[in-house]
């Protein structure tokens, strides 16, 4: 069975990175394939790198509450490259008036703090595309 | 004389191990036995006696209580600015600027990668203009200031001494502490600019420059507290910082600066986390370390140079989105043992730090926490209250005993720089961070209200919400600035700036130059850019 392929990228110029790697960690130690993009990637750099790297999940970490307006230009890329398969997560600070303003976009996860790691892995396993026999 | 020995026939133990929230072993009992190796005149002194284990001044806070210190910043300077004046209002003693990303990374509003990021963490201050509106009606001369600043420290500096000649304030009066502490970006907040060693330099210039012009400001807040949020350990956070610190002495004694010219401005942040007694012993073993460093291995001659000073923040990482009140009684303990461990200046998170920049009303209420201590509780009555305990006191030199050891591992690799370049404390950091939170997973580490005692109902709470505004706000005074102001000018002062960057001129008085111009700090940034080059880290996990 092929391994789920996940980005996990730091978008905007926080360079708060403790829960962008902690959750590498995670996945990895899950069994899946984590590509860690370091800081400050633009959009462009998020989404060329998970066609890159055929992701089947990108996971962005976000606290600065700059959400808004990175969210939306990365879907829309992904979008115009074909890429809007690709499950798209946010974790970090996102107040819960923007919880259903994200998912209205097709972010599907978001996960505040205190979320336990394995829950991120579930869900990532539930909605990413089966590799396997299809 | 008889002691108890620990473990003693006791019936079932709650857990299989007890450890602090850093995983250190903890004994049921401690006594005479753990400490008999202490010599009281040697090891700790009274207060303000060589090392100062118990503290730097003689009589505690009896003379002075600790600057109940408030970070604060967000939006546009005038949004801050009146925070600022009802903070000293509310009996603030000190003003602590925070400042928003673009900032913080030397970028005006209108480059690509301020997006959506201006006045959003702290306050957007793009050139002197705005740092005149963020101090207006508050008198320079009379309050201390800390601006947490790193990569662009100087020029924020530099902004800061340009409003206080327009106040008509002499530089030499002028008190607070600029952050302009590097390595640990480095290592752990990784808001950096420049290559390590172009960074250092600024900041040897900052030395050298203030130890002549404005004698009385701390140079540099050499600082744990990012190190710790990161997820190191208490005795990483120890270790790493005071490692730094030796790192900037040794820079600036190569630099050519006599030690004892601008060591006594050195200052220090550590954070307060929740592990009271690990806490109030790191503060003690890091008084202990530094007198030492600086008189055996600097060979420092004024007192002034061995004492260690710091300033406490709470730790933001211990707040929790669930529950959030509860985040109101973990900083009440936290600043307890910042206050127990002897702190010269403290700030207290604010109960909803966890979702959003403070309210004004969770604000005020974090600092009603620190007064209620200072003037309820009883605390400060009394030097080094927990002097002499058994368990403190190994707690204490156990601690040192880590740190020590960490020192020689970062010596034999060249020092901290080298240390960096080779991702050593980045690696710690992050084991460390992986392993805590694995051990929240499996509850060996409880946190109230999130694996342990959560509840449905979180009572949802007011949080501040930045203005999508600012940007646009910010974006144009930007504009109309860069119409206003004499162009020629400008550029001569940041050529003049990108010219003594090549060379070994001092970077300080050209960036005051380029300020009172009205240079905006990305083009102050930028100029700096141009020579150095930019840091990129190679992402380690």
């Amino acid at each position: 069975m092929q391994k789920i392929r996940v980005i996990i990228a730091k978008p905007g110029l926080d360079g708060h990175d403790r829960g962008a790697k902690v959750i590498a960690r995670a996945l990895r130690d899950a069994g899946m394939e984590v590509i860690y993009t370091g800081l400050r990637q633009t959009p462009e750099q998020i989404v060329s790198a998970a066609l890159q790297e055929d992701a089947d999940a990108i996971g962005l970490s976000i606290l600065s509450g700059a959400h808004m307006h990175i969210c939306p230009r990365v879907m829309e890329l992904l979008r115009e490259k074909g890429l809007s398969d690709v499950l798209v997560v946010v974790g970090g600070i996102i107040p819960d008036v923007d919880i259903p303003k994200l998912n209205a976009i097709g972010i599907k996860g978001i996960f505040l703090p205190g979320t336990p790691m394995q829950e991120i892995v579930d869900f990532i396993r539930g909605n990413t595309r089966s590799r396997v026999g299809i | 004389m008889k002691t108890a020995t620990p473990g003693r026939g006791s019936s079932t133990e709650r857990r299989g191990s007890f450890t602090t929230i850093s995983g250190r072993p903890i004994n049921e009992l401690y006594t005479p036995a753990d400490i008999a190796s202490l010599d009281y005149a040697r090891d700790l002194g009274n207060p303000g006696d060589f090392p100062y284990t118990r503290g730097i001044h003689t009589n505690g806070y009896h003379g002075k209580l600790w600057t109940m210190r408030q970070f604060a910043g967000f939006g546009t300077p005038e949004e801050t600015n009146q925070r600022y004046k009802q903070l000293l209002k509310a009996g603030g003693t000190g003003l602590s600027v925070a400042f928003d990303l673009p900032t913080l990374m030397g970028r005006d509003p209108d480059h690509e990668l301020s997006l959506g990021e201006v006045g959003k963490c702290g306050v957007n201050v793009t050139s002197l203009a705005d740092m005149e509106t963020l101090f207006d009606g508050i008198d320079l001369g009379s309050i201390t200031t800390s601006m947490t600043i790193n990569s662009p420290a100087s020029m924020i500096f530099a902004m800061y001494l340009v409003v206080a000649e327009k106040q008509g304030v002499a530089w030499e009066s002028l008190s607070g502490t600029i952050q302009n502490d590097i390595l640990k970006e480095f290592i752990a907040q990784k808001e950096y600019i420049y290559p390590p060693r172009q960074s250092m330099r600024l900041i040897t210039d900052v030395f050298t420059f203030c130890a002549e012009r404005v004698p009385r400001w701390n140079t540099i807040s050499i600082s744990g507290y990012h190190i710790r949020e990161a997820g190191a350990t208490a005795a990483q956070e120890l270790a790493f910082t005071l490692r730094d610190g030796i790192e900037y002495v040794q820079y600036g004694v190569d630099a050519g600066l006599d030690v004892d010219a601008f060591a006594p401005r050195l200052s220090f942040f550590f954070n307060s986390h929740s592990d009271f007694f690990e806490e109030i012993a790191k503060y003690r073993a890091a008084r202990r370390i530094w007198a030492h460093v600086m008189r055996d291995r600097f060979k420092a001659k004024n007192p002034r140079s061995w004492q260690l000073r710091f300033h406490t923040q709470t730790a933001g990482v211990s707040l929790t989105a669930q529950q959030p009140y509860n985040n109101v009684v973990r900083t009440a303990l936290q600043a307890m043992a910042g206050v127990l461990g002897g702190t010269q200046s403290l700030h207290t998170n604010s109960l909803d730090e966890a979702l959003a920049l403070p309210t004004e009303e969770a604000a005020t209420l974090a600092l009603r926490t620190q007064q209620i201590i200072a003037h309820e509780t009883g605390v400060a009555n009394v030097v080094d209250p927990l002097g002499g305990s058994y368990f403190v006191e190994k707690l204490t030199s156990d601690l040192e005993e880590e740190a020590l050891a960490c020192f020689d591992t970062i010596d034999r690799m060249g020092g901290m720089v080298p240390a960096i370049e080779n991702g050593y404390p980045q690696r710690e950091i992050a084991e460390s961070a992986y392993k805590f939170q694995q051990a929240v997973e499996q509850r060996d580490k409880i946190i109230v209200g999130v694996n342990e005692f959560a509840s449905v109902e979180n009572g949802p709470i007011g949080i501040l919400y930045i203005d999508e505004t600012t940007a646009d706000r910010q974006l144009a005074k930007l504009n109309r600035l860069r119409q206003t102001r004499h162009d020629g000018r400008v550029r001569a002062a940041l050529d003049a700036l990108s010219e003594g960057a090549r060379g070994a001129a001092n970077t300080m008085p050209l960036l005051v130059e380029a300020v009172r111009a009205y240079a905006t700090i990305g083009e102050m940034c930028d100029a700096l850019r141009h020579v150095w080059g930019e840091y990129e880290e190679t992402p380690i996990i």
